[in-house]
């Protein structure tokens, strides 16, 4: 069966590494290249590299450390951060990914979804959605004010778009979404663990996969972004890049919770 | 020092063949990418990998690669299809009805079904069927079992059921390899299963060679 996928985040500015908290204060945690190699050997299921400085002049850098990236990886590896047109999306896979994540860009513009999706195939796209939960809020119901509880948010977390979180997964899955990649900026960098009623009503009502990320903090967190959000992969930056739990403690924590992960030696030094 | 093995890789114009070549590359191969029929025709190995939908694949033979395909797996040149590459060898596919494959076995590529349903915890399972599982065999190279990568909608269902030498499991075993011949096919993908995948890739290269 099936396995839950653990995937290291490297938010990538200037071609470093960077992690903030809710979206800001920035530190320098390595180079891409070296921390990705180091969690595709130390058993991590997929890489996802956001390009949080996203600005068009930086392109070059990306595409070259994505190329390097790629090269230095043995597992599939996602790009994402600026993407705005199909040309964004080709570059970023010639230059060596195997998917693409698109977030403002889908918001502006949905037909983009369908003309990404129709062009590589459903399988590349990656919709990433940053979410946030709106004061006086209730899962139940609308929010306080009538708006939706969880408000998707573009541009790096700094621009309110009023479309519903939820709604809107089940949009972008209908047009063409591979994947969903949730992240609650509630959560973000907080290690308060996922937001778990966000993850679960978008994974129960979407028929795509989810990546819960957003707030891991602690193995347990992991195990609820899987079993109680009921998330296919989970997604962590911090307790990576901080050196506070290693791929390999994640998964055997999670195996020994009966939860199903590939092992982390698997397949190592087969030969054929 | 002995020579790498030659292999075609098959650009169909669908999507992108970096992680096929530098994996084949890593498993000791030289390989180079082709899109010409003729180059087909001349190819000592090929490698089919593709992305994307059947009806774009059935489009791609139909520009010139039907007859050089045909007749190269005809002649017993050594094939391995990847993903879309597999499904191609078959003769329909649900995603694309009326466009044809290239009908090397018989059979069809059918619709992972969203009805699909754990067998541990009932849940409803997600399409695509993305990530790692675990593909196992009677024969090799598939006998000890092992993960792979997969990301894909659809599987294929050959009518001769002994052409499938691996099977995985997603709320119900699937068809995740076939071999007749020389031809080596396979649902998920080796050039993103680490380990595995290599271990896959030199498999091919030492055992499959041209009649």
């Amino acid at each position: 069966m099936l396995a839950r996928r653990i995937i290291p985040c490297l938010d990538v500015k200037h071609g470093r590494v960077v992690k903030g908290v809710q979206f800001v204060g920035l530190r320098d945690a390595g180079d891409p290249v070296e921390c990705a190699a180091r969690y595709s050997e130390g058993g991590a299921d997929e890489i996802t590299f956001l390009d949080i400085g996203a600005s068009h002049e930086e392109r070059p850098i990306l595409l070259d450390v994505v190329s390097r990236t790629a090269a230095a990886v043995g597992v599939p590896l996602t790009v994402g951060g600026g993407v705005t047109r199909p040309a964004d999306v080709r570059d970023l896979l010639n230059a060596g990914a195997d998917k693409v994540a698109v977030n403002s860009a889908a918001v502006r513009d949905p037909a983009l979804i369908e003309e990404i999706a129709g062009t590589w195939g459903r399988q590349v796209l990656v919709v990433a959605v940053d979410a946030r939960r709106r004061p006086g809020g209730d899962a139940a119901g609308r929010g306080a004010d009538g708006g939706p509880v969880f408000e998707v948010f573009t541009h790096g977390g700094r621009r309110g778009t009023g479309l519903d979180a939820i709604a809107w997964c089940q949009t972008v899955a209908k047009l063409g979404a591979g994947e969903i990649l949730l992240t609650s900026m509630d959560r973000d960098g907080t290690c308060n663990g996922y937001d778990l009623e966000l993850t679960r009503t978008v994974a129960d009502g979407v028929s795509i996969p989810v990546v819960a990320s957003g707030g891991v903090g602690t193995l347990e967190h992991i195990r609820e972004g899987l079993v109680d959000g009921g998330a296919d992969a989970a997604l962590a930056a911090s307790i990576f890049h901080d050196g506070v739990f290693s791929v390999a403690e994640v998964k055997g924590y999670l195996a020994s919770k009966g939860v199903r992960v590939r092992p982390v030696n698997e397949g190592r030094g087969a030969d054929g | 020092m002995t020579r790498r093995p030659g292999v075609s890789i098959v650009d169909l114009g669908l999507g992108n063949l970096k992680s096929v070549e530098r994996a084949l590359h890593d498993a000791g191969a030289d390989p180079v990418v082709v899109s010409e029929p003729e180059e087909v025709a001349a190819a000592a190995r090929l490698v089919v990998p593709g992305q994307g939908a059947f009806r774009d694949f059935a489009r791609a033979l139909d520009r010139g690669h039907r007859d050089a395909l045909t007749e190269a797996l005809g002649r017993g040149t050594p094939y391995l299809g990847i993903c879309l590459g597999m499904h191609g060898l078959f003769e329909e596919s649900d995603e694309a009805p009326g466009a044809k494959g290239l009908g090397h076995f018989r059979g069809r590529v059918v619709a992972l079904s969203t009805e699909r349903r754990d067998s541990e915890t009932g849940a409803r399972l997600k399409v695509p069927h993305m990530g790692w599982n675990v593909v196992q065999g009677d024969q090799a190279p598939f006998d000890e079992g092992g993960w792979f990568y997969f990301v894909h909608s659809y599987v294929c269902e050959p009518e001769d059921t002994s052409l499938t030498v691996g099977s995985a499991e997603y709320g119900g075993p699937f068809c995740a390899a076939v071999r007749s011949g020389n031809v080596l096919a396979c649902q998920f993908h080796p050039e993103k299963s680490q380990g595995r995948g290599h271990a896959l890739l030199r498999y091919f290269l030492k055992h499959f060679e041209a009649a």
